[in-house]
């Protein structure tokens, strides 16, 4: 006896706005016209502004609707379990299909891009506060049948189109559908809308799920994604891992010798830091300042040698947290880093500029009186804080922000003026406050390093707590000086890092300061 | 303008007899109006049914052929007011809104209507707003028809049963005197299906008809005697009428009656996926032959007691798939079955949930439950749906790792790139700052969205254009703290003229309004209003809120006409909050829609530059090595366009704040970076296409000294960096 017929199931898990219901209706449309009844339906609503959404199709052969004499009952929404292809238009959202079940090892084509949308919690996180992708990839490949993953966001944009095409092209190579690859791009045809852009994207997202994918290091991978997922190794694609897009450090001549400084007396564990670093600094202020970094890890190497369980991570973090600490954002730097040619080119590039158009730049900078009086001379930048008269001087002047064309000479100029003051910059207040800051802290991490290594380990983190210029900063100062200020009452605890590392991330959890008040009681 | 435009669709209602409609579910109930030969047609949008309303102003100029009139009411109220032109004269007149909020508006003159009855045939088409993607209160039209005794439709969720429900609706409502309602949910209004078209019919007796030789009569005006003789009338006359249509019309429908001695009672809405559900657990095939009788009440209110006797008679059980609160069918079959003294048992929603949505899951575990009870033969144990069968025999503790979840993020609509809504509440987390928090109280629209984060503001919404209200309580001498309201041109509008400011000034109120002005009603869909900025040949628009408002009584009005320009919101706001001046204060703060705006001028600017006109586009961008990953920005935002990427910094380990491609250049990062004094690292960039000639020398000749300059950066860097 053959099985009865049955409907193919389709859900589209997408965000609104993202153009699914294109994608349903190019199927649909395909559908109707190559022998099968087609229903589809969605809730768009307020889902649409930017909401997650989901919209689902059903086909029918007509064939059996016209052997039977009668229309088939399809349904309005996807039964969990029942659903052969999931196309998401976005990595979170698969896992949202995954978590509703409607990804089921017997059955479901996952289509998925891997690309991140990221959510408002994720993205309002005062630090990283990121889902790790590698779990969303795992749960995919654990329920599909057949799992393809592909950043299709970037095929989308790599073609000037949008992500609906390539993933109709994902969709056409699975070979999930009983329909051709002239019969999907018939439909695209069909629809006449942006027709030619829409025909290379499909292209492009059929190519795109076809070659087996890369891994994060460019090495071809010998197990493509697109497979049967029994086995699969779920090791992100490309451009999914954290820190894909970091260059290794480049070392130039006149650094040489600090780096050579750093490979001979320096543990292996701390070269990528410091080698990163050593330029770093010496481009923020000079060679010189360069070298100071390296003097005072000298003694945070020997307390870790001593103390440490022989990876340096005390060094290492110390390391890491002081090379940014050195390197304050202060006006000089500022203008220092958008001058620069490189950075010209990369707005170039972001905007797609060709060239016959002009591009222009605009800088948004609201210099105060407090940044004005931190790249003054100690004593100048002391009388500006101090006086009346001159702090409401300043401050007429700076009440309101400024915008600056970075591409006009005479923005150019007043940016190129501010950077060379660079050298100017060790007599500055802001230098003397922030070094004296930062010695403190190292001489604290030492101190600590004999008695309570972990504690001294999360110290060395905690200026992750100062960020952000202005209020902001100011707030993370007082942060990381409620947080420091703690320490002789943690130190009687036994398990002090770690509460130390949960007062750094109460600091971290919201601008209020409520949740580090709460932990601090 | 409406967002989305139905100009190719709207040819569809010209098909003729026999021809195959392909389309959605609300298109083809427009169709089936012009087919049942309407007269007029009125509503106010609110998915679902906005797009019917869009579709009829895409078809005016069918409608016009037809002699239909159509009109985007001020309110539900007003919507269902307009079926008074049925009242006297045989007219057909249908009306259109979301339920049940619009219900609840409409009420008091559906109550009317339902009185006096009705002589041409009164639809109510309502978009039942429930459960997935509903944006509202969740509760059910039904006792709206109960309450006034309307008759209540919820047809099988196919093309050809709406469309025919559209016709025996009108007919019924004629039968029976009757305003008849007819309850669509989200899915069924956005169906796309198919069903054999009619001509559409041209009135016989047309409005200008009623106009020319109009009529009256006393008996149908509610007004005490005539009052007391309705309610009579509903019990007497037009309830058994109804009855009688329904039962000789054969609305309700019964399948595989006689296979078994239990059955299955459903509203026809809940009718698809109960096949469905009856097909997965091997009681039904995909063209909805069942192996169980089902009762469908495509009428669900009333019931038909003789068709319940009929179906029960018999039966050792029936299961009531009821979707909602509370079990008006449910109980009332009680009712039926205990006075006629039929034994049957009744489940529903003992095995089904009393409260939410009936989703298939839920539906196909409901049912199962009850045939598992009344017919355990019936199901094939080793053929369930993965959903029923049982769970697999707990792993040993050696086996591999369960399959791995991930964490997903609940994510909610929010406000789009570039809304000109977000800066408002960009600007209130700013006064926030330096005044404290103040009591809000919201209204219904996209502004809705504050209450979500980033911004997290506002405490209470009462409902359309009532914002304002929502803060009438908090009217006292014996504090200077005062209260914000939002509300939106929509609100404004539709009752918020009077319920909210004329309310305010009346009682003496000292508080803050600010009415979100963003020329559409922007959250149904980009309906045009009377504030409207754009000229709308078959509507009155362009006229102003502020001069609304000081019509009234308001003496302190502000209009931001950027609303982007966070500092000047911020100051407008910590005036209106701080100012020694007494009484009601409103401030109009106005930017068009952004997602109307681009489907507006994206096609327009496309063209210019293709033409060789000088055409600009901005974006922002974050200089990811200024950028310190701190986030303040989006604290302050929650653009969808402004997001989070990797720190290419090999030092740091916090995402930095970046901008993508989408970002329409609405210039709110730039105020925010400035107004907050948040940090340097933001900029815009402007794209010039075609630029003039003096433009491109001169951008050339700066390059060029630029570049000077820098290839002397670029030599100190190449000795460090390499």
């Amino acid at each position: 006896m053959s099985r009865p017929p049955r409907a193919i199931t389709i859900a589209i898990l997408a965000m609104g706005g993202e153009g699914g219901g294109v994608l349903a209706d190019w199927i649909v449309d395909m559908a109707e016209h190559n022998g099968y009844l087609a229903q589809t339906t969605s809730v768009p609503g307020v889902a649409q502004r930017t909401g997650a959404t989901i919209y689902y199709v059903e086909l029918f052969p007509e064939a059996a609707a016209v052997a039977a004499g009668k229309d088939p009952v399809l349904a309005l929404m996807p039964v969990p379990g029942e659903v052969d292809i999931v196309i998401a238009s976005e990595l979170m959202e698969a896992g949202r299909a995954v978590q509703r079940g409607l990804v089921t090892p017997d059955r479901t084509t996952l289509i998925a891009s891997t690309h991140r949308v990221y959510s408002m919690i994720e993205k309002t996180h005062a630090g990283d506060g990121r889902i790790d992708n590698a779990g969303l990839l795992a749960s995919g490949a654990a329920a599909a049948r057949v799992f393809v993953a592909r950043d299709f966001a970037r095929v989308a944009a790599d073609t000037g189109s949008v992500i609906s095409a390539p993933l109709l092209g994902a969709l056409a190579t699975s070979g999930a559908l009983p329909f051709g690859r002239a019969q999907f791009e018939e439909a695209i045809r069909r629809a006449g809308v942006g027709v030619t852009a829409s025909l290379a994207a499909f292209a492009a997202g059929v190519a795109a799920s076809s070659a087996p994918a890369t891994s994060t290091n460019g090495k071809r991978r010998p197990l493509p994604i697109m497979t049967d997922t029994a086995g699969l190794d779920v090791a992100p694609p490309a451009g999914a891992a954290i820190g894909a897009e970091r260059a290794a450090p480049s070392i130039g001549p006149r650094v040489r010798h600090l780096a050579d400084r750093v490979e001979r007396t320096f543990p292996d564990a701390s070269h990528a830091v410091l080698l990163a670093a050593v330029p770093r600094l010496a481009d923020y202020q000079d060679m010189r300042y360069a070298g100071e970094y390296l003097d005072r890890l000298d003694v945070v190497r020997d307390v870790d040698a001593r103390y440490g369980a022989g990876d340096y991570a005390l060094l290492t973090e110390t390391a890491r947290q002081l090379a940014l600490w050195m390197s304050y954002e202060d006006a000089i730097r500022v203008a220092d880093l958008k001058i620069r040619r490189p950075r010209f080119d990369r707005v170039q590039a972001e905007s797609h500029a060709t060239d016959n158009q002009v591009l222009h730049i605009d800088e948004f900078l609201h210099p105060q009186v407090d940044q004005v009086a931190e790249i003054l001379p100690v004593r100048a930048g002391r009388w500006l804080l101090g006086s009346r008269w001159a702090r409401a001087v300043v401050g007429r002047l700076t009440r309101k922000g400024k915008v600056l064309r970075t591409t006009s000479l005479f923005g150019f100029l007043q940016l190129y003026v501010m950077a060379a003051l660079r050298p100017a910059r060790r007599r500055a207040l802001r230098f003397q406050q922030e070094h004296a800051r930062i010695r403190e802290w190292l001489d604290h991490v030492a101190a600590l390093a004999r008695d309570d290594y972990p504690l001294a380990l999360s110290v060395a983190a905690a200026p992750r707590l100062v960020k952000g210029y202005g209020d902001t900063r100011e707030r993370g100062n007082r942060n990381y000086d409620l947080v420091m200020a703690a320490i002789p009452s943690l130190r009687q605890a036994p398990d002090a890092a770690a509460r130390f590392r949960g007062l750094c991330q109460a600091a971290l959890a919201d601008d209020s300061g409520e949740k580090l008040a709460a932990a601090l009681r | 303008m409406a967002e989305r435009t139905f100009t190719t669709e709207v040819q569809k209602l010209r098909l003729g007899d026999g021809a195959v409609f392909h389309g959605e579910g609300i298109l083809a109930v427009t169709k089936a109006l012009l087919q049942a030969g309407v007269s007029y047609v009125a509503g106010y949008q609110g998915a679902p049914i906005s797009h019917l309303m869009d579709v009829l102003t895409d078809a005016n100029d069918i409608l016009e052929d037809l002699g239909v009139h159509f009109e985007h009411s001020a309110s539900e109220a007003t919507a269902a007011a307009t079926l008074a032109a049925s009242v006297n004269y045989p007219l057909r007149g249908a009306v259109t809104f979301k339920s049940t909020v619009g219900t609840n508006v409409a009420s008091d003159a559906l109550a009317n209507l339902a009185s006096g009855g009705v002589e041409g045939g009164a639809l109510i088409i309502v978009g039942e707003d429930y459960g997935d993607g509903s944006s509202i209160m969740q509760e059910r039209s039904h006792a709206f028809a109960m309450k006034s005794q309307m008759w209540l439709l919820d047809p099988r969720p196919n093309l050809p049963s709406i469309v025919r429900a559209v016709e025996q609706g009108f007919a019924l409502s004629e039968a029976s005197h009757t305003p008849v309602m007819l309850e669509l949910r989200i899915r069924a209004c956005h169906v796309h299906g198919r069903f054999i078209a009619k001509d559409n019919v041209r009135p016989t007796f047309t409005l200008k008809n009623a106009m020319e030789a109009p009529r009256r009569d006393t008996s149908r005006i509610v007004l005490p005697p005539s009052s007391f003789l309705h309610e009579q009338e509903k019990i007497h006359q037009r309830w058994p009428a109804a009855q009688r249509f329904i039962q000789q019309h054969g609305l309700n429908e019964l399948f595989a009656e006689g296979t078994r001695d239990v059955g299955i009672v459903m509203q026809g809405g809940m009718y698809n996926t109960a096949i469905r559900s009856l097909e997965l657990l091997g009681l039904a095939d995909a063209f909805g032959d069942a192996a169980i009788p089902l009762y469908v009440l495509n009428v669900t209110y009333p019931l038909i007691d003789s068709e319940v006797e009929r179906f029960c008679a018999g039966k050792r059980a029936i299961l009531v798939i009821e979707e909602g609160q509370p079990d008006f069918i449910e109980q009332n079959l009680h009712a039926i079955l205990r006075k006629a003294d039929i034994p049957t048992k009744i489940h529903g929603k003992d095995v089904l949930p009393m409260a939410g949505e009936y989703t298939a899951a839920t539906m196909i575990t409901g049912i199962h439950r009850f045939v598992d009870r009344y017919l355990p033969d019936a199901i094939d144990q080793s053929r369930l749906p993965s959903l029923r069968r049982p769970a697999a025999v707990p792993a040993p503790p050696s086996d591999p790792t369960p399959a791995p979840t991930a964490e997903i993020h609940p994510r909610p609509p929010s406000f789009c790139t570039g809304c000109p809504e977000r800066p408002i509440f960009t600007a209130m987390k700013l006064v926030e700052r330096e005044l404290g928090q103040h009591h809000m109280s919201c209204d219904i629209g996209c502004h809705l969205f504050s209450i979500l984060p980033p911004f997290n503001l506002g405490a209470t919404t009462m409902g359309y254009g009532l914002g304002w209200a929502g803060a009438a309580a908090f009217n006292t001498r014996e504090t200077n703290a005062r209260t914000i309201s939002i509300m939106g041109d929509g609100g404004f509008w539709h009752n918020g003229l009077t319920s909210g400011v004329g309310n305010a000034v009346f009682n003496q109120s000292d508080s803050v309004l600010v009415v979100v002005d963003n020329s559409y009603t922007a959250a149904t869909g980009g309906q045009d209003i009377l504030s409207s900025a754009a000229s709308n040949p078959i509507r009155t628009t362009k006229l102003s809120i502020a001069d609304a408002v000081r019509g009234v009584g308001v003496k302190w009005v502000r209009t931001v006409t950027r609303t982007y320009d966070v500092a000047g919101m911020r100051d407008v706001l910590r005036e209106a909050l701080t100012t020694p001046i007494r009484g009601p204060k409103v401030i109009v703060a106005q930017s068009e829609c952004e997602l109307n705006k681009q489907r507006r001028i994206k096609p327009q600017l496309a063209q210019l530059a293709k033409s060789g006109g000088r055409v600009v586009r901005e974006r922002f961008g974050v200089d990811a090595d200024a950028c310190t990953g701190d986030h303040s920005c989006i604290r302050l935002s929650g653009c969808p366009s402004l997001t989070i990427k990797d720190n290419p910094d090999p030092l740091r380990t916090d995402p930095v704040a970046t901008v993508i491609d989408s970002c329409v250049g609405c210039g709110l990062c730039g105020e925010v970076a400035h107004a907050a004094v948040l940090c340097p690292s933001f900029y815009r960039s402007a794209l010039v296409t075609n630029p003039s000639v003096a433009e491109r020398w001169s951008a050339r000749f700066q390059r060029a000294v630029i570049g000077f300059l820098q290839r002397g950066i670029d030599r100190r860097l190449a000795a460090i960096l390499g």
